[in-house]
């Protein structure tokens, strides 16, 4: 309506064109100044990590435990922590998120249910994590009263399944069913068709998606803090608390000790560049296709 | 048509070379799919279930009470304070998030050279993808100790002297509060916020928009008219996810936010959210303060999953409509 009104009469009056250009003029500005602001907030909260984190980043970091205060220590414990936690978690949830995937594809194409859960798949992509943490901690470390590597491991297995299930489906839609008749033409079963055919067809996506969902659960903290808790000496006791990086850092970063505070910017500093050089990682396997 | 490939195949029974195949790959399949619908439910039980000694002991009067003291002698649970601080730090955040991630938003599909979107687009994939306690970290040793020395004291001395909006800007200069947790939140969901409104602009089909420019609309005209109308369910709907996000955000908050229990005018004062509140005590509680703190985690529930259930339906229009 406006633009009809505008363009008629911006042919024939100049001062409306004046007046069109001048509110472009502004807009494009508040634009451009909107972009330079978020990427300079941004770029200052990741310089300022590095500044911070880069002076305590040395090889100690990954033999000693974690100190008491005043003395020296590294985050060797926290680092083995995060990396069995996070691993158990994905391989968890790989395999359910992977099959899951494929039914909302391969089979339930099209049927109410799969719509549903499709639906509920999107709603948890994006659930606030600590509900997650609150639910694991109710039905896992409640009821065998203590907390475990394996209820952090659970934790963050329901963060990434939904991930997975998404990633799946998408890529799994991409592939064209010329390629599956073709595979039923020759007498291939189902579950072949999927495997060998639509599997190998939507690899490199599945791929990216599953190491989205480890860069994804390697920084979560929240649901962390009630299910893995913590532990000041290295341990591989999954059955037992477990100290992981991001937990370490809220501890450590919110004590009043410098020490301390040190040792978390420098475990900041590791957890977000493994955060980012996944994705990097990630995103140069995802198909071209794509966006 | 599933039902009709299924029986197909059962009806040959194992004369069909793939049938214990099928029969296991497929069941395994439905079962997980059907595990996340169970799992859904199964958090809503497991809250309401932990939530249930404190809706006995206090009633539905837990949500609109002003208390939390964990003090055995006093021992007193009401959500009204976290869930204002909740309400208040969201809201805060989607006010100054909203018309810069548009702004981003805009500049990325329509005025940007096409040398730089790449990179900045993947700035902001990455930037959305930084872990929330590192926000959080910078809120508490970057962000607060400049709010505590310049903002706070030149918003009191300025808006705060204003008859009625001045009562959101009294009090003495913390430097943590909602208004800092607020703003933390802002740039945290930020580049989520540009990152979905992108990809909503880019549904947008190309003939519409250089129509739009061909008949001699300025980039203003042409979002304002053409892609932001078209648009506007998805636009829409990532507000909503974004804000689901906000409300639920935990690490970025909880160092900021002040831990207090008292609802105060003032956005400059300590407050709490219901997130920062699980994140600080739900590891050392018991009883009734445990039971108090998971009837907080499903009010989070009902609230994050209200607001994103109404989110995706709209994002889902936008996809079936344009594909």
């Amino acid at each position: 309506m406006t633009a009809t009104r505008t363009t008629q009469a911006g042919f024939t009056n100049p001062s409306v064109i004046r007046r069109r250009k001048r509110v472009n003029r502004i807009v494009r500005f508040l634009s451009v100044g909107a972009t330079v602001a978020g990427l300079f907030l941004l770029t200052w909260i990741l310089a300022y990590l590095t500044y911070k984190g880069v002076n305590t980043l040395s090889f100690s970091l990954f033999r000693l435990d974690t100190p008491p205060p005043g003395s020296a220590g590294g985050l060797a414990n926290a680092i083995i922590g995060s990396l069995l936690v996070t691993g158990f978690g994905i391989l968890m949830a790989t395999p359910i998120g992977i099959l899951a995937g494929t039914f909302l594809i391969e089979y339930g194409r099209g049927t109410k249910i799969a719509e549903i859960i499709r639906f509920v798949n999107d709603m948890l992509v994006s659930a606030p994590s600590i509900i997650i943490g609150l639910f694991v901690y109710q039905t896992v470390v409640a009821p065998l009263h203590h907390f475990s590597g394996w209820a952090g491991a659970i934790a963050l297995a329901m963060i990434a399944l939904p991930i997975i299930v998404r990633t799946t489906q998408d890529m799994l839609q991409l592939v064209p069913d010329a390629l599956r008749e073709a595979a039923y033409a020759l007498g291939a079963p189902k579950w072949r068709v999927i495997v060998v055919v639509s599997y190998r067809a939507a690899f490199q996506g599945m791929l990216t998606g599953v190491l989205l969902a480890v860069a994804r659960i390697s920084g979560e903290t929240a649901p962390l803090l009630f299910t893995a808790l913590s532990n000041p000496s290295s341990s591989t006791n999954m059955s037992q608390p477990m100290a992981t990086l991001p937990v370490v850092i809220y501890k450590f970063a919110g004590a009043p000790y410098a020490d301390w505070q040190n040792l978390a910017w420098a475990g900041a500093l590791l957890i977000t560049f493994s955060v980012l050089i996944l994705n990097i990682v990630a995103r140069s396997f995802a198909p071209r296709t794509r966006n | 048509m599933t039902q009709t490939v299924i029986a197909a195949n059962h009806s040959k029974g194992g004369a069909h070379p793939g049938w214990l195949g099928n029969l296991l790959f497929g069941g395994a399949a439905r079962v997980f799919a059907l595990l996340v619908l169970v799992l859904l439910l199964a958090v809503m039980v497991a809250l309401i279930v932990g939530a249930a000694p404190a809706f006995r002991e206090y009633g539905f009067a837990f949500v609109w009470t002003e208390a939390w003291n964990p003090n055995p002698e006093h021992e007193r649970y009401g959500a009204l304070a976290p869930l204002y601080g909740t309400l208040v730090t969201s809201f805060i955040a989607m006010i100054l998030g909203v018309p810069i991630s548009l702004g981003i938003a805009i500049f990325l599909t329509e005025l940007c050279p096409d040398y730089l979107k790449r990179a900045i687009s993947t700035a902001v994939e990455l930037l959305a993808a930084v872990p929330s306690i590192i926000y959080g970290m910078w809120g508490l040793f970057v962000l607060a100790p400049l709010m505590q020395k310049y903002i706070e004291p030149a918003l009191i001395g300025s808006v705060g002297r204003i008859p009625l909006a001045g009562a959101l800007f009294q009090g003495p200069p913390y430097g943590i509060g909602l208004l800092t947790a607020g703003l933390i939140l802002s740039a945290m969901v930020l580049p989520y916020m540009v990152s979905i409104m992108r990809d909503v602009f880019e549904t947008v089909p190309p003939q519409l928009r250089e129509s739009a420019y061909g008949l001699g609309a300025t980039t203003w005209e042409v979002v304002r008219n053409v892609v932001l109308p078209y648009s506007r369910v998805g636009v829409i709907g990532a507000f909503m996810l974004a804000l689901g996000r906000a409300l639920g955000e935990t690490m970025a908050v909880t160092f900021v936010v002040g831990n207090s229990y008292h609802i105060v005018t003032s956005i400059l004062a300590p407050g709490a959210t219901i997130s920062a509140s699980l994140a600080n005590e739900f590891a050392e509680a018991d009883g009734l303060q445990l039971s108090s703190l998971l009837a907080l985690g499903f009010l989070l529930f009902l609230l994050t999953f209200s607001v994103i259930g109404v989110a995706r339906l709209m994002l889902m229009r936008l996809e079936r409509q344009y594909g």
